[in-house]
């Protein structure tokens, strides 16, 4: 138990060399946004703001998907490490999804000329936002340890299904959000991407996605961190009560 | 013509980092405080060491 203890108190090697690399990354498609992609002529620069909502979006999506499947492998199993692994996946998403709502929302003010409007996508993203609230109080409110796994794993797979509907909701509805990525340029907001765009835009993908590798390992550490120093606490009242 | 819309971009720029470099802290944050617990417990079960 003590070994296992250590074993995550230290970085690994390969766990620091990816923190650099999602920096790196990072400032690279940062510089990619700024300096290479052209200034959208309607829009002015706040369409640069675009680039890492959704990247932002994507990531905060993916940590849900990782969540689920973890869920599904921790019902499967009942093993301890994947209850770790599919919070993990939840407070990333969370992060991340709250981000993209919150970037959206400066990118709306001087597009739509409002901060907020319960368009599909908006309210769609909102309530995934708040069902994976949800399940975090459930988790607060459930002592016990393997409980409290297996009503979360339920849940995170029961609550997916925010996640295709979001994903899906300007492509189903009526909605004054853009499509950018295979939609039309008729949406208020919207506009056609060029090569540069494009670049800087499959730039902050690929960046966001290493950071979200770099968060959710570190993450889940924490999660097997927690876990670990909670047996051990309850190792040692049973010693002491012997 | 295009439109200024500069404060929206800074402001979301500054946003986006911040919230990065925030959950970074609260991850290097949470795991300091664990390792400290951990530490106390080893403390508090080898008194003599």
């Amino acid at each position: 138990m003590k070994q296992e203890l250590q074993k995550y108190q230290k970085t690994p090697p390969l766990l620091i060399i990816l923190d650099v690399l999602a920096a790196l990354s990072l400032i690279a498609a940062f510089c990619l946004v700024m300096f290479y992609a052209p200034v959208e002529v309607e829009m002015g620069l706040v369409q640069k703001v675009f680039y890492f909502h959704v990247a932002a979006g994507w990531t905060g999506m993916l940590g849900f998907l990782v969540a689920t499947i973890a869920a599904v492998a921790c019902l499967k199993t009942g093993e301890a490490r994947w209850d770790a692994a599919s919070l993990a996946g939840v407070e990333i998403g969370m992060v991340f999804v709250g981000l993209c709502i919150v970037t959206g929302s400066l990118w709306a003010r001087p597009i739509w000329n409002t901060w907020w409007t319960w368009d599909p996508r908006l309210t769609t993203a909102l309530i995934m936002e708040l069902v994976y609230a949800a399940y975090l109080l459930l988790r607060s409110g459930v002592d016990e340890s393997s409980r409290k796994a297996k009503f979360s794993a339920i849940y995170a797979i029961v609550g997916f299904i925010s996640v295709p509907l979001t994903f899906l909701s300007i492509r189903i509805f009526r909605t004054i959000h853009p499509v950018i990525v295979g939609g039309s340029t008729a949406a208020s907001g919207s506009f056609a991407m060029t090569g540069r765009m494009e670049v800087a835009f499959f730039s902050s993908l690929a960046a966001f996605t290493i950071l979200f590798a770099a968060f959710y390992w570190h993450r889940l550490r924490l999660g097997l961190l927690e876990k670990n120093l909670e047996e051990r606490r309850m190792e040692l009242n049973t010693g002491e009560e012997s | 013509m295009t439109p200024d819309t500069t404060t929206y971009m800074i402001a979301g720029f500054i946003i986006i980092f911040l919230c990065i470099v925030g959950y970074a802290a609260s991850l290097i944050f949470r795991k300091k405080n664990i390792s400290k617990k951990i530490i106390n417990l080893e403390d508090n079960d080898n008194p003599q060491t």
